[in-house]
């Protein structure tokens, strides 16, 4: 009987107070030929049990060099981020609805919000959403909500392509039309000249990348000033560990983009298989009232003692039932929470040595790697800490050859993007050191010779 | 004092980042920041201690008893957490070939099977990250359902009144009507109203069983029936779960699509607001809209399954398979359980809210649903204690923050007034719910005594009653440094 502490003579007092005979009374509004109390699970085990099975089964998983990126990034996480994490206080509290017994979550997400804006050089932030690319379609639909006359979104195809179906597959039902833009075959970004079929038109939102899916930065001045002058909101999509070295999207052309989202991840949290990370939201003080999530706000008390509340509730579904801005209760609270020690630990600078060597890093990648003969990068537009390579040969079968190495040795790029051929995507992050990308060359070469 | 307060310029944390500020080659001037974002530049200790003491000012399941209703609140077992934070675990890429997974994949495949086998229902994807994205899935396929059969009539879903506000935001999400209908006497949905409220514009009715007034809907079949005949489907809410494990499956009851909160009946810790977990189950008219990946089980494999075996998907709700990390933590509560334990799950959350029922009537409080059993949850209704002296079940919840115990989920459900929804959950004792009644009789005697003392609550939190009306009207959402 696994936590649950009632003894024998708990049992038979707590039936007497209730009135009834057996356990089984208590179910006696269920109707007879509903129940049904078969279960094919497997009798329970004990924790040195269970330990023993998990511990098989991580082993069985293993642990790579690994060289993949693509939306999921390896950085090093301080000891303190998970251990304080991971404190019952916050692992097991619930949502902050009870202010005055949750002052050190609202406390908490009051700092993530302030930390966010800066980064994002955005006026506010929200309390955080499920992912990157859940985020980007609330933005979508938060675009529409606040344009009133356009339902169209422009989506680069330099926008992670996973992302892209996640937002159609969110919007589609609201009559919402997402329209792709290709992207320049040479220099790997989007052109503002790609942009002009759409020019005059009624546009809700131009959704820009930072960097984009191949590890390119967008000339992100040009997209948000043609947003803006077409009337259409501007989206950032960005990688938050990017925007210790790259100007945030607040200060993007001459008035800055509205919304900006993102994935957390890079911030202390896990790869562990893709979940849980977070997404996150910011934008413009005009848009406030329009953002989906929870808003922590900064108030006083009855003795005028600062103290923090989840606040604007007025937009949420337990207020606004079928007029919500969005469905969305629940966030992210404990990802957040280890994000915020992330970056408190590594501060600003921190922050900007970690970002500034995972774009060494890759670039010293790349550069041994075109030393191999048919490797060479495809596009010649700026890269953060990612990149897209063309290989010689099939890219599945060299990426088996270097797993067999214990090597991930990055994405097959080809999948998304046929066009691309035998294309790899690469990242090294700070993670990496020399050795590690000598001997990705080394393996690389083998598996081409 | 917030962590801004303790930052000093140039204070650094060495060991947590390169010892050197590596060149940036190849990026142009323009898309370079010109200043450094503002986080705080504070030692490691500093950091260590600020947030250990923030923590301390919460309450938590470690803590405190939460008899917070509609929410589960029971223990999260620590070895949960310590086996899903296996640094192989850890490790994994989410794109690494489902060859270096094997051992996270049997996981999740078990799990699936397992959910399908509690739920009663034909399939199980893991991919929704929450209670209320598991809504929007399963109201996506409802609506996908009906447009692969070419009915696109189908405009309306039908939600009970007392139904959590995340059915009808999803249903307006997922571009559909909301018909509300009302709920009887008794605590059920009214039969009269639902059967004028449903035909050919019905594409389904969305319903937690026991509904969130903590009573079994007992004219479920029937309702199944009604619903299906004006061809729309059944919606199962899974929030309580917890009150039927192992008793009665969703799909015995005739119910289509079901989302279930691990973060709720499977034990996965809430964090604060989140992350929660929100597999989907769907019976086998819905298969083959069920959003993707699903994990299959073939010649000895685990794979993914994606758009190109499962082509009418709704498709993708995240950028990779939901969170994975929380269904770990969930496959391991449950094989910690095993059958038995989970029978007891509900067995003992009924057997806890029941008791707790009976001992707060008796020690003067109103139980909103006399006449019905509670399930894992039950409703107490402080309307003629506020009429004769002013004090709200508002009151009641602040001074249990006082007594040590985080409130009970107030004014909700709305149709029931100066409401106290209350879940003790399996996992409290009988020491813990007297000692709760206890507290609960002395606020009663408080109401009479100090009515004034009662309104001002809570007295012994870090902070007391917060100013709501100021955070709204005067928004102060991040810290600035000249304030």
């Amino acid at each position: 009987m696994p936590f649950i502490p009632h003894t024998e003579e708990d049992i038979s007092v707590m039936l007497a107070s209730i009135g009834a005979n057996t356990i089984e009374d208590l179910f006696d509004e269920i109707p007879p030929a509903l129940k049904n109390g078969s279960l094919q699970v497997l009798p329970g085990l004990s924790e040195m049990e269970i330990s023993r099975l998990m511990l098989e089964r991580a082993e069985t998983d293993g642990r790579y060099l690994n060289f993949i990126g693509a939306g999921a990034y390896e950085h090093h996480i301080p000891a303190a981020v998970w251990q304080i994490t991971t404190r019952g206080e916050f692992y097991s509290s619930y949502t902050p609805y009870q202010a005055e017994a949750s002052q050190g979550t609202l406390q908490l997400l009051y700092e993530y919000q302030t930390m966010m804006a800066s980064l994002t050089g955005m006026d506010v932030s929200n309390a955080s959403m499920y992912d990157g690319a859940s985020a980007l379609a609330e933005a979508a639909l938060m675009a529409v909500r606040s344009h009133k006359s356009s339902r169209r979104i422009l989506m680069p195809t330099t926008v992670h392509p996973i992302y892209r179906r996640v937002v159609r597959a969110i919007v589609k039902n609201q009559g919402i039309e997402v329209v792709e833009i290709p992207y320049c075959a040479e220099c790997g970004h989007t052109l503002v000249e790609s942009l002009a079929p759409y020019a005059g038109q009624d546009i809700a939102a131009l959704v820009i990348p930072q960097p984009n899916f191949f590890g390119v930065l967008e000339p992100v001045d040009a997209l948000t000033d043609w947003a803006h002058s077409n009337n259409a909101l501007a989206i950032g999509v960005v990688n938050p560990m990017a925007l210790a070295l790259l100007t945030p999207p607040g200060e993007w052309g001459s008035t800055g983009a509205d919304i900006a989202v993102g994935e957390g991840q890079p911030l202390g949290i896990p790869l562990s298989s893709g979940g849980p990370y977070f997404g996150f939201m910011a934008c413009k003080q005009s848009l406030v009232r329009q953002i989906p999530g929870r808003i922590i706000g900064r108030t006083t008390d009855l003795d005028g003692k600062t103290g923090f509340v989840l606040t604007l509730q007025a937009r949420e579904q337990h207020i606004r039932r079928s007029k919500a801005t969005s469905n969305i209760c629940t966030n992210q609270g404990l990802m957040v929470t280890a994000a915020t020690i992330y970056m408190s630990l590594v501060g600003p600078e921190g922050l900007r040595r970690i970002a500034a060597q995972s774009h060494a890093n890759t670039i010293a990648l790349v550069e041994q790697m075109e030393t191999l003969k048919g490797v060479k990068r495809i596009f010649s537009g700026p890269l953060f800490h990612e990149a897209a390579v063309t290989l010689p040969t099939p890219t599945d079968a060299v990426l088996q050859t270097l797993k067999n190495q214990g090597i991930l040795a990055g994405l097959n790029l080809g999948e998304h993007y046929p066009e691309l051929g035998n294309a790899l995507l690469v990242c090294a992050t700070e993670t990496k050191i020399a050795a590690d990308l000598e001997k990705y060359v080394e393996h690389l070469r083998q598996a081409l010779a | 004092m917030l962590i801004f307060e303790h930052s000093r310029p140039g204070r650094r944390n060495y060991s947590q980042s390169p010892a050197t500020a590596a060149e940036i080659r190849n990026i142009p001037q323009n898309l370079l920041r010109k200043t450094l974002p503002l986080l705080p530049e504070v030692s490691e200790m500093d950091a260590v201690r600020h947030y250990t003491r923030l923590s301390q000012l919460n309450f938590s399941i470690d803590t405190q008893f939460y008899p917070l209703g509609s929410c589960t609140m029971k223990y999260n077992p620590r070895v949960c957490n310590s086996l899903a934070m296996l640094p192989q675990f850890l490790a994994r890429h989410p794109l690494a070939s489902e060859d270096t997974g094997q051992g996270f994949l049997a996981c999740m495949y078990e799990l699936q099977e397992i959910l399908k086998d509690v739920t009663g229902m034909a399939g199980v994807s893991l991919t929704p990250m929450a209670g209320a994205q598991g809504e929007f899935v399963g109201v996506a396929m409802i609506r996908a359902y009906h447009e692969a059969r070419g009915d696109y009539a189908r405009t309306e879903i039908i939600v009970p009144d007392a139904a959590h506000g995340t059915n009808p935001a999803t249903a307006v999400m997922c571009g559909y009507k909301v018909v509300e209908i009302p709920t009887g006497k008794e605590g059920d949905v009214d039969m009269a109203a639902l059967k004028a409220a449903v035909g050919p514009k019905t594409a389904g009715l969305m319903l937690t069983n026991p509904s969130t007034l903590g009573v079994f809907e007992k004219n479920i079949a029937e309702m199944s029936k009604i619903v299906h005949q004006a061809g729309g489907l059944l919606y199962y809410d899974g929030a309580n779960l917890n009150a039927i494990l192992g008793k009665v499956k969703p799909g015995d009851m005739g119910f289509d699509v079901i989302h279930i909160n691990l973060h709720k009946t499977f034990s996965t810790p809430h964090g604060g607001g989140g992350p929660g977990s929100a597999p989907v189950g769907v019976a086998e008219r819905l298969l083959p809209f069920m959003p993707v990946p699903v994990v299959a089980f073939e010649q000895g494999t685990y794979r993914w399954l994606t758009e190109k075996e499962i082509p009418q998907s709704i498709g993708r709700l995240s950028a990779h398979m939901g969170n994975a990390g929380v269904l770990l933590r969930a496959y391991i509560y449950i094989r910690l359980l095993g059958a038995e334990g989970m029978h007891r799950v509900a067995e003992f959350a009924t057997l806890n809210a029941n008791y707790l029922m009976v001992e707060l009537s008796k020690a003067g409080f109103e139980i909103a649903y006399p006449t019905r059993r509670a399930s894992h949850e039950f409703i107490v209704t402080l309307k003629d204690l506020k009429e004769k002296t002013g004090v709200t079940a508002m009151n009641v919840a602040k001074r249990l923050l006082d007594k040590g115990y985080h409130a009970p989920t107030t004014y909700f459900p709305m149709l029931v007034p100066e409401c106290l929804l209350i879940e003790p959950a399996e996992t409290e004792s009988k020491q813990t719910l007297d000692a709760f009644v206890a507290s609960m009789k002395e606020i009663l005697a408080e109401a009479h005594a100090q009515p004034e003392m009662l309104k001002g609550a809570p007295h012994t939190t870090p902070v007391r009653k917060l100013d709501d009306v100021k955070a709204a009207r005067e928004p102060d959402l991040t810290w600035k440094q000249s304030s």
